[in-house]
């Protein structure tokens, strides 16, 4: 999968030139009077819990600042919306922290402007003191193996992205009709997609799931269900809480291995507690038999096993099965290595969905990128030989952790941009023009931001659409229906 | 009389609530409606806020000491949850309390003095599992959206521990070259 991406150039010179004159002679300095007290103008790119956290401590700490948040959709609140799994929406209560802020007069929203194509980040330069680049990772690692283009084979990214609404992967039709799914990779996000494929559907329909995907898993015949790693128990990334709730989804049984947890009682005795209450977990559900009758639907996590081929159909029209390779634990613990052991198996399956990772993209060429690690290099937020540049999120650090990881770490940003503007390395005594001049470039290109009450238009229809079949929302997932209800 | 009455049926009503909460946590958790904090003290909250103006008895000092070190001394409603307590006194400690009291994070991990620690209501495993993500854990950790107030916590003083950083991050966080 290729990594580069495609935007239309934008003609930078004119552009400018349009935007520093447009700002010199209308009133976008007008409120900005010389005895006032210091109002500097912050851009963030990327309207996701970075975005927004990033936003929140800047304007608690500073009372002058003005925080303008750029985001490609129409509608806010990124992986929050998009990435967090519809039966957990505890967990998008986050989603009331970042309404306050976006509602507060110095916070601006601008959706539906995707930065790099519609305005580049040389222009936002100009139009603010600072520009934070907080737009996360809309890429995937890709498995490097043959096969892996096929159809059936997606990544967890896309089929996340699908069950909740992406507007790019409304139309992915996954192939749910084969009775085996296989999905590669141990983390939590493997486990989400293993329990969306098997929860009963008594559960999914009261959730905000998109009724499409909804309709496709009604029709699915996935009833098994192989979550696949390269090492062993005691190296797998998910966590306890997720585990558990695999563990007890009605209509399902686990089918671990007894053998894969032979000899690891001994081995967890004195490791840190959460290791080794996630191992004893996995180890009871291994080697507990399921009382009463065997449940319909099943799934395994198969451990020491690393992907070398997707096997074709006879007609080579689609993925039909997966090549997997033996491995054994070099070293123990969390750096223990994988090595082949030239043993291989094969799985048939109808589905497979890796999930090895999300990936940043580069936004603009003008904006420093590491293709080695996919992020922006930065030393605490601040990106390396760009002065006024600054990032947070998983574009800043690599696309792991939950939400309270963004957070701490947006706070962090946030403090450095607050540090280098009393100090005085973010010069902010010139006043800049900020948004006003944003609008001027958007309307003359031709792009209409939604502004936070367009997306509150699309939050109102949602949710009432959603009351009307028992779900929290019924999620809009194409662009235009959104810009549609973004502008009544 | 009243007062006596109003004792008793707190304490049943916390009684229940401890028994229906080892219910509860054998089932999915328990979900959030919009805008509205759940938090583990919720019956017994919803009740003591029925009975009427609150008198002194009613209320206990709780100290927190910040991450920066500085010592917040507020008052708290019997029956509240410590999260309660920071929301409703707007407290400034950053980023508390981010799931709202739904055991889905643990930003609220309050770290307590041993002999108060010892008397709280016993863990469950749901708080257990998302306390055992929180950075700076400790042998008296707790996840304050957990703990209610009771009588003999007058006067406690519990510590924001230093980051609130989750464990579910690889270990590649961080990895910015030099």
């Amino acid at each position: 999968m290729s990594t580069c991406i495609l935007r239309a150039p934008v003609s930078k010179g004119f552009s400018l030139q349009f935007a520093t004159t447009f700002a010199k002679t209308t009133s976008c300095y007008g409120k900005l009077g010389s005895t006032a007290a210091p109002q500097p103008q912050v851009c963030i790119v990327g309207g996701g819990p970075a975005g927004f956290y990033t936003a929140q401590h800047l304007l608690k700490s500073h009372k002058g600042v003005q925080v303008d948040v750029f985001e490609k959709l129409p509608v806010p609140f990124g992986l929050v919306r998009f990435g967090v799994a519809p039966d957990h929406p505890e967990v998008k209560n986050v989603i009331n922290t970042f309404t306050q802020t976006a509602r507060q007069d110095r916070c601006g929203f601008y959706g539906n402007v995707t930065v790099g194509s519609d305005v580049t980040v040389e222009e936002l330069k100009q139009a603010y003191h600072a520009v934070i680049l907080s737009y996360g990772a809309e890429g995937s690692r890709s498995l490097g193996i043959p096969g892996e283009d096929l159809s059936g084979v997606h990544s967890a990214k896309d089929f996340v992205g699908w069950y909740n609404g992406v507007p790019g992967n409304k139309d992915l039709k996954p192939d749910l009709s084969a009775e085996m799914a296989v999905i590669l990779g141990q983390g939590n996000v493997a486990l989400d997609v293993a329990r969306i494929l098997l929860s009963p559907l008594e559960l999914l329909k009261k959730t905000d799931i998109t009724a499409g995907s909804l309709e496709a898993i009604a029709g699915s015949r996935v009833r098994r269900v192989l979550i696949v790693g390269r090492r062993g128990p005691l190296q797998v990334a998910c966590t306890i809480k997720e585990l558990r709730e695999m563990i007890n989804l009605p209509g399902t049984q686990p089918a671990l291995d007894p053998r894969d947890f032979q000899g690891l009682r001994e081995a967890v005795q004195d490791i840190p507690r959460p290791r080794k209450r996630l191992t004893e977990l996995l180890m009871k559900a291994a080697l507990e038999k399921a009382a009463g009758k065997e449940a319909e639907r099943e799934w395994s996590l198969r451990f020491l096993r690393s992907p070398t081929h997707i096997l074709p159909s006879p007609d080579r029209s689609r993925a039909a099965g997966i090549r997997l390779a033996v491995t054994r634990l070099e070293g123990s613990g969390e750096h223990a290595r994988a090595v082949l052991t030239g043993e291989v198996e094969e799985v048939e399956c109808g589905l497979i969905v890796s999930s090895i990772g999300y990936q940043s993209l580069p936004i603009d060429p003008t904006v420093p990128f590491d293709p080695r690690q996919a992020i922006i290099p930065n030393r605490m937020g601040r990106v390396q030989q760009a002065p006024g540049l600054y990032c947070s999120g998983w574009v800043k650090r690599g696309p792991t952790g939950v939400i309270a990881t963004t957070m701490n770490d947006s706070f962090d940003t946030a403090r450095s941009v607050l540090d280098d503007m009393e100090s005085g390395q973010l010069d902010t005594s010139t006043p800049r023009a900020g948004s006003c001049a944003m609008h001027a470039l958007l309307k003359q290109r031709g792009v209409t931001p939604v502004s936070f009450a367009g997306w509150e238009k699309i939050d109102a229809v949602e949710t009432a659409r959603g009351r009307e079949v028992g779900k929290p929302r019924e999620k809009l997932v194409d662009v235009r229906d959104m810009l549609k209800v973004a502008s009544l | 009389m009243t007062a006596a009455i109003t004792q008793r049926c707190l304490l049943l009503s916390q009684s229940l609530l401890l028994r229906s909460r080892s219910m509860i946590s054998k089932q999915t958790p328990l979900r959030t409606l919009r805008g509205q904090r759940h938090t583990a003290c919720g019956f017994s909250r919803a009740f003591s806020s029925s009975t009427g103006a609150l008198r002194s008895e009613d209320k206990v000092t709780v100290h927190f000491i910040n991450r920066d070190g500085e010592k917040i001394t507020t008052e708290g409603k019997i029956g509240d949850s410590l999260l309660d307590v920071v929301v409703d006194k707007n407290l400034d400690i950053d980023g508390f309390g981010a799931c709202e009291g739904t055991l889905a994070c643990s930003t609220c991990h309050l770290i307590f003095d041993e002999n108060i620690f010892k008397q709280l209501d016993p863990i469950t495993d749901e708080e257990m599992d998302m306390l055992d993500l929180a950075y700076g854990l400790t042998e008296t950790s707790r996840l304050g959206c957990q703990i209610c107030l009771s009588k003999s916590m007058n006067g406690m003083t519990v510590s924001v521990p230093e980051g609130v950083a989750d464990v579910r991050q690889a270990a590649d966080m961080g990895l910015t070259p030099s």
